[in-house]
C-alpha cells in the first residue's frame, strides 16, 4: 500500500522534525538565564547541593521551569486542535468553553479570600483553578449529553461564550470585594508564570496530562471525519456522541492543568494549532503529535524570552506568547498566500 | 451654534473682584468637610489633628480606628460620585492617576488634592502641603518635622553597622517560592529599607514591585530577607516561611535569617512609617537597639 507507507513517511517525518525541536529546547533552555552557571560545577558531586549555588539555578530555578513550558505548551496547543476540529470553528481555543476562565476564577477567589495555605506541599491555587476548570467542564458536558445525538457545535459555542462572560463576570466581582493587594497579586497570576520552584507542581500537573494525552491519542481518525460534520462522520460509522465525550474532556482535563500549572497563558492553544497544520496540512495524525512537540516548544522559547531578555526582573511569559507569535504567524499566512 | 453675549465691562470687574474675594477667603479659612479615600493621606490628616473635618473615607481605610464610624465612597478604581458629591465636601483628596474622578470634581466645582505615592520623603512633603491645603500648617509642619527627626534617629542608630544584603518581600504565592513580589530600587519600602540599615538586594532595579524568579533570588543571594504581610488573619505566615528552605545555597536561607514582619504600616506610606521603619531596623541589627 504506498498511501499507508507514505503516510507512515510523513509521520516519522513530521515526529523527528518536532521532535528533534522539542528535545533541542528542553537541552538547551536550561543552560541559557540572567545568572552565568557553569556546567562543570552543576553536576558537581563534591560540592554539598546546599552550597552549591550553580545546581541550585540549574535544578531549582530553570530544569522545573523547562518542564512546565513544555507541558504546558503542550497541552494547550493540543487542547487547541481537539477543540477547533470538534467544534468546527478555526477561532476555537481552550479557552472557548470557558475553562480557563473558570480556572482563573477558582485561582482569584483563593487568592481573594486567603484560602491559599499549602496542603502536602501543592498550594491551594492551582487546586482551585483546577477545580475551576472542572466546574466550567461539568456545566459544557452536562450541555453535551443533554442532547440525544451528539453537540451542536454552535450551542457549545454560544454556551462557552455565555460561560466565559460569566466567570470573568465573577471573577472582576471578587477583585472589587478584595483588598487592593490581593488584586495585585490575582493580576499578577492571569499573567501566567512558569516559575513553579519544585518538582511537585510539574509532577502532579503530569497526571492528568498524561492520561487525557493518551485518550485523545486515540482519536485523530474521529478527528478527521467530525472536522468535516458529524453526519459524515457518522456515515463512515463513528460513534460521534461517544467520541465528542471523549475529546471534549479529555481537552478539558488538558486545560484546566496546563492553567492550574502556569496560569492562563494565552495564545498558544488558538495559534500554535494554526502554524502547524500550515506546515503539516489538515490530517490530525501529523496535527497532533506535531501540535504537541510544537506547542511545547514553542513556550520554552517564549519562557526563555521572557526570562532573559528584559533585564533582571523579567517578563510575564504570557505577553511574550502573543509578542513574539502574533508576528510569526502572520509571516506564516502571507507566506501562503502569497 | 449659540453665541455667548459679551458681558458688559462694569459686570466683568464685579465678578473679578468677586471672585478674588472668595480666593482670598478660601486662603485664610479652614477646608471643613474632607473626603479622603487613599488610606495614606486618611491617616496623614487623623494624624494631623486635622480627624474631625474628615467626613468620608475609602473602601480600604481602616486606621485609626475612628474609620469605622465614617461612610465609604470607593477607592482608587470604584470612587463613587454621587456619594461623594451628595456629601458638599470642602475638599476631596484623591490620587493623582483618578482622572475621571478630577474631572467630574472639577466639572461640579468641589476642589481636590491629587496625591500620589512616591518616596519616604515625599511623605513628610505630603503631610505639610496637605495640611496647609487644610488650614491645620502649624500641627503639620510638627507633625512633618517629628517624623523627619524619627527617621533620622533610626539612620543615626545604624548608622555603623554593617548593612546586610536583604531582600524585602511583600508577596509570594503561599507555601511556595512562586510568583514573589519583592521591593525595588525605588518607592518608600525601598527608602524604608536603606533607612533600617540594609542594602537592597534589588536597588540597581528601578521599578517599586519586582516579581522575582527563584534564579534570581539565587543570583542576588540576599543576607537577609524579610517577609511583609499585611493581611489580617494570616495565623499561617510563620510556619508558611518554611517554603524559602528550598533555596538552601541563599545566605539568608542557610544562616535562618528570614523574618516575617506582620502590620498593615507596612503598606501605607503614612505617618505610621516611622514605628514600619522601627520595626525593619530592630530585625535587621537587633543589636542596635538592645540597651
Amino acid at each position: 500500500m504506498p498511501e499507508r507507507n507514505e503516510l507512515r513517511r510523513r509521520i516519522v517525518a513530521t515526529v523527528a522534525g518536532f521532535g528533534a525541536l522539542a528535545a533541542a529546547a528542553c537541552i538547551l533552555a536550561p543552560l541559557v538565564g540572567t545568572t552565568p552557571i557553569a556546567l562543570s560545577r552543576v553536576f558537581d558531586r563534591s560540592i554539598p547541593f546546599a552550597d552549591n549555588v550553580d545546581a541550585q539555578v540549574f535544578f531549582i530555578a530553570r530544569l522545573p521551569r523547562v518542564l512546565a513550558a513544555v507541558l504546558v505548551g503542550s497541552s494547550l496547543a493540543v487542547a487547541g486542535v481537539v477543540f477547533q476540529a470538534f467544534l468546527r470553528n478555526p477561532l476555537a481555543s481552550p479557552d472557548t468553553l470557558g475553562l480557563s476562565t473558570g480556572a482563573t476564577l477558582g485561582a482569584v477567589i483563593v487568592i481573594t479570600f486567603h484560602l491559599d495555605t499549602a496542603i502536602l506541599g501543592v498550594s491551594a491555587v492551582p487546586v482551585a483553578s483546577f477545580a475551576g476548570s472542572a466546574i466550567a467542564l461539568a456545566i459544557v458536558y452536562a450541555m453535551s449529553v443533554a442532547r440525544r445525538h451528539g453537540t451542536s457545535s454552535t450551542v457549545l459555542l454560544l454556551a462557552g461564550v455565555a460561560l466565559s462572560a460569566f466567570f470573568g463576570a465573577l471573577n472582576r466581582l471578587v477583585q472589587v470585594v478584595g483588598d487592593f493587594t490581593d488584586t495585585f497579586r490575582a493580576i499578577r497570576w492571569m499573567m501566567g508564570s512558569l516559575d513553579v520552584g519544585s518538582y511537585t507542581d510539574v509532577v502532579v500537573a503530569l497526571v492528568p496530562m498524561s492520561a487525557a494525552l493518551a485518550a485523545i491519542a486515540a482519536l485523530p481518525r474521529v478527528l478527521d471525519l467530525v472536522s468535516l460534520g458529524a453526519a459524515a462522520a457518522e456515515s463512515r460509522g463513528v460513534d460521534v456522541k461517544r467520541a465528542e465525550r471523549v475529546a471534549l474532556v479529555s481537552a478539558s482535563v488538558l486545560t484546566g492543568s496546563a492553567v492550574s500549572l502556569g496560569g492562563p497563558i494565552p495564545f498558544v492553544g488558538i495559534i500554535v494549532p494554526h502554524i502547524v497544520r500550515l506546515i503539516v496540512g489538515p490530517d490530525h495524525r501529523l496535527v497532533l503529535p506535531a501540535a504537541a512537540l510544537f506547542g511545547g516548544s514553542f513556550l520554552i522559547v517564549c519562557d526563555l524570552i521572557a526570562r532573559v531578555a528584559f533585564g533582571p526582573a523579567g517578563m510575564p511569559v504570557g505577553a511574550v506568547t502573543a509578542l513574539l507569535g502574533g508576528p510569526f504567524f502572520l509571516w506564516l499566512l502571507f507566506r501562503r498566500f502569497r | 451654534m449659540a453665541v455667548v453675549p459679551p458681558i458688559p465691562l462694569t459686570r466683568r470687574l464685579a465678578l473679578a473682584a468677586a471672585l478674588a474675594l472668595c480666593a482670598v477667603a478660601s486662603i485664610g479659612a479652614e477646608t471643613r468637610r474632607v473626603v479622603s479615600i487613599i488610606p495614606a493621606t486618611t491617616e496623614m490628616l487623623f494624624a494631623m489633628g486635622a480627624g474631625d473635618r474628615v467626613v468620608a473615607v475609602g473602601s480600604y481605610d481602616r486606621f485609626p480606628p475612628e474609620v469605622d464610624r465614617l461612610p465609604r465612597v470607593g477607592a482608587l478604581l470604584d470612587p463613587n460620585v454621587e456619594r461623594i458629591l451628595s456629601l458638599k465636601p470642602g475638599l476631596v483628596v484623591l490620587y493623582g492617576t483618578q482622572t475621571d474622578l478630577r474631572a467630574q470634581l472639577e466639572r461640579a466645582g468641589v476642589p481636590y488634592y491629587a496625591y500620589v505615592h512616591r518616596g519616604l520623603p515625599d511623605i513628610t512633603q505630603t503631610i505639610r502641603s496637605l495640611g496647609a491645603r487644610v488650614g491645620v500648617d502649624a500641627s503639620a509642619n510638627a507633625l512633618a518635622d517629628r517624623i523627619e527627626r524619627q527617621l533620622s534617629n533610626i539612620r543615626a542608630r545604624v548608622a555603623d553597622r554593617r548593612r546586610p544584603k536583604t531582600l524585602l518581600v511583600f508577596g509570594r504565592e503561599p507555601g511556595t517560592l512562586r510568583n514573589i513580589e519583592a521591593s525595588g530600587g525605588v518607592g518608600f519600602l525601598h527608602d524604608m529599607l536603606e533607612t533600617a540599615g540594609g542594602d537592597d538586594v534589588l536597588a540597581d532595579v528601578k521599578q517599586q514591585a519586582v516579581t522575582m524568579s527563584t534564579e534570581l533570588v539565587l543570583a542576588r543571594a540576599p543576607e537577609v530577607i524579610v517577609e511583609l504581610r499585611y493581611a489580617r488573619g494570616d495565623a499561617a505566615a510563620a510556619s508558611d516561611l518554611r517554603a524559602w528552605g528550598a533555596l538552601a545555597s541563599v545566605p539568608a536561607v542557610r544562616n535562618h535569617k528570614v523574618f516575617l514582619l506582620q502590620g498593615e504600616e507596612f503598606v501605607v506610606p503614612g505617618p505610621r512609617v516611622v514605628a514600619a521603619t522601627e520595626r525593619l531596623a530592630r530585625t535587621l541589627h537587633p543589636e542596635a537597639f538592645a540597651r
